[in-house]
């Protein structure tokens, strides 16, 4: 497996985040109900936690557990029925539409599973579009792109167009774009689900190692465990519930091993 | 805007191809709009030219002729009377027929038809001259030609032509001296060319019972006012002085010529259909492309791009697809018609065109309204496979 980036030393990555860093992201008894055709479900059921900037936490469970209805609500997509999120202390709750949208570019860095890169705009271009939607592109944000897309791996494949990439380039330009407006957290859904496990282990190996350099706060929903490797802590799901928190090395390394859900 | 503007500008650059694809289709209806319009102003204009630049602002006709001129038969002393009433500046006879110039042999045709119109030298319903005089006296054999008649033979002014008039159930023929030149001058399709009125009684095809005749039947008097503004009262001043007539003002007269007024609408309403085939064509494209980047506009949502941004993002490339096959359209259109003859009644008139291209840029945003709506509304939860 090649490393793509120079990755700190794996071992002492939980230690780093020293309990004086700030909480970027915290949730506070969020529930999320869905009506349905027999009642109504709790989708998030009274789920609190919180991440600190510098962290890198997966979101793990199976299909239905309820990670990306949680994801969809840490990036302001979905309102929470009852319960706070709080983004550098914002309230998500007392945001008017207008607001969320400018959080979610302002605050939020994005990957998706897949459809994550604009067709048109080539490798370079999709990460500089998150520093033109915050009107922050200047020479320097176009200097920065270019060497973060290089840091990547993607130095010459600056003015391809994602169908000119394999799925590996692309959501490493996705993770480019994600980071490049230095948002407060970094979500990914499923970054991993299209690719093989080379390529995965890569593409999240490269993702913590900026999540951790560049001091912000990172969750990953994966339903891959194998992937939880990398990360600091792992928060598990079922029915909605945050039924367990995987924290020291010992515990992640054990849960990763174990494979895939 | 300026972000707006960029994610249009550069799907369309990415996407030449496919939107070159769709702007051709717009460039075709452009064609085809424009064509109809220049074709309705063309058959209008050759339909109503010489009445719509009469030097005048009413036209009298016989009692119960509803307007049309062929069916108006007025007499000399009507036309006296005319010019008494009080308010008229100056009244002009205009009587009507249609006869062919010969033309020399190796010419394309034998004959060009013409509408021979008898008209008073200097009187409201004469001519305004391009090139050389009116006519010498009140018998003089001498007529007045339409450009056309010019364009469409290698006469000139000096020059004798001969018309063939079918008197009774003969052909006769009479030679005319042309002294002189008008422009734009069509009357129910054909170019006219002005005699004056004795001549016109004397040359103008016959049946056998008007062989014996030698007073000029007049259709209509072109009626000058001495206040344009008092049209009315002149109007009402005419149809107490005078009985067994009715009186209309110029536009009237137009709408009333035979076939003018369906003739247009059957041409506006052929204009109007295409523009709404291409509204759909244009809006069933955008519609299709916006179902296909529902996961995109998610996406760009998702990452922060606000609803005005997606929505003005989506009329600017409308707008510019519909801009570009516009001007192909255009330019395609000015092509052909420099081929066309001049028998075809094509008018590029600036107006209508500018009208006809004004719509034509509408209806890009018009048949994409429903996709912009529909992009506007996409939820950026669809980046994250939840709806």
């Amino acid at each position: 497996m090649s490393v793509l980036v120079n990755i700190p030393a794996r071992s002492p990555i939980a230690s780093q985040i020293s309990e004086n860093n700030t909480v970027a992201l915290e949730v506070r008894n969020v529930i999320k109900t869905f009506a349905t055709d027999t009642g109504s479900i709790n989708a998030v059921d009274d789920v609190s936690f919180s991440v600190r900037q510098g962290e890198f936490v997966a979101l793990v469970g199976p299909s239905g557990s309820g990670k990306t209805t949680m994801l969809s609500i840490l990036a302001a997509l979905l309102t929470p029925t009852s319960g706070q999120v709080l983004i550098d202390g914002q309230d998500l709750a007392k945001m008017n539409e207008v607001q969320r949208v400018r959080l979610r570019r302002e605050k939020i860095g994005f990957t998706f599973q897949s459809n994550n890169l604009i067709p048109f705009l080539n490798a370079v271009e999709n990460v500089e579009l998150m520093l033109r939607l915050n009107n922050r592109l200047d020479k320097a944000g176009r200097v920065r792109s270019a060497e973060l897309l290089a840091r990547l791996g993607l130095g010459d494949r600056l003015r391809n167009l994602p169908n000119q990439m394999s799925g590996g380039q692309q959501q490493r330009v996705a993770i480019a774009r994600a980071l490049i407006h230095s948002p407060t957290v970094v979500l990914a859904d499923e970054p991993t689900a299209s690719l093989d496990t080379e390529r995965a282990f890569q593409v999240v190996q490269t993702f913590a190692a900026l999540i951790h350099e560049n001091n912000r706060a990172g969750i990953m929903v994966t339903h891959d465990l194998r992937m939880c490797e990398y990360v600091d802590r792992v928060l598990q799901m079922r029915d909605g519930k945050l039924v367990r928190v995987y924290e020291t090395r010992e515990e992640i390394l054990a849960l990763a091993r174990g494979g895939e859900h | 805007m300026g972000l707006a503007f960029y994610l249009a500008f550069k799907e369309i650059w990415r996407n030449k191809g496919r939107f070159f694809l769709v702007s051709l289709v717009i460039a075709l209806i452009t064609l085809l709009v424009l064509f109809i319009a220049a074709l309705g102003e063309g058959l209008g204009t050759n339909n109503r030219e010489y009445i719509s630049k009469l030097d005048g602002q009413l036209v009298v006709f016989l009692e119960k002729s509803d307007y049309i001129i062929s069916a108006s038969r007025l007499r000399q002393a009507t036309l006296r009377t005319v010019r008494r009433v009080e308010g008229v500046d100056d009244a002009g006879p205009v009587s009507t027929s249609s006869t062919a110039i010969l033309l020399p042999p190796g010419s394309d045709n034998e004959v060009l038809k013409v509408s021979l119109l008898g008209v008073e030298a200097g009187r409201p319903g004469f001519p305004q001259l391009t090139a050389g005089r009116s006519f010498l006296s009140a018998t003089a054999r001498e007529v007045i030609v339409d450009q056309r008649v010019l364009d469409r033979s290698e006469i000139r002014i000096g020059d004798t032509i001969t018309i063939r008039s079918t008197q009774g159930v003969e052909d006769e023929f009479f030679d005319l001296k042309v002294v002189g030149t008008t422009t734009g001058q069509a009357f129910f399709f054909q170019p006219a060319i002005f005699v004056a009125p004795s001549v016109w009684e004397k040359v103008r095809p016959k049946s056998d019972a008007e062989l014996s005749n030698t007073v000029p039947a007049i259709n209509i008097i072109v009626v000058r006012l001495k206040d344009p503004a008092q049209a009315e009262q002149v109007q009402a001043n005419l149809l107490n002085a005078i009985k067994n007539i009715e009186v209309a003002d110029i536009q009237t007269t137009i709408n009333n010529i035979p076939g003018y007024t369906a003739q247009q609408g059957t041409v506006q309403t052929q204009g109007g259909f295409t523009l709404l085939i291409g509204i759909l064509v244009i809006g069933g494209f955008f519609q299709i492309q916006i179902l296909q980047k529902v996961p995109q506009i998610g996406v760009l949502k998702a990452i922060g791009a606000s609803n005005p941004v997606v929505g003005l993002a989506a009329v600017i490339q409308i707008s510019l697809v519909t801009a570009f096959g516009v001007a192909i359209g255009g330019g395609l259109t000015w092509l052909f018609s420099l081929g066309f003859p001049p028998t075809v009644p094509l008018f590029f008139n600036g107006t209508a065109s500018a009208l006809a291209l004004a719509a034509l840029l509408l209806i890009g945003p018009l048949g994409g309204l429903v996709s912009v709506i529909y992009a506007v509304r996409i939820e950026p939860l669809k980046a994250l496979r939840l709806s």
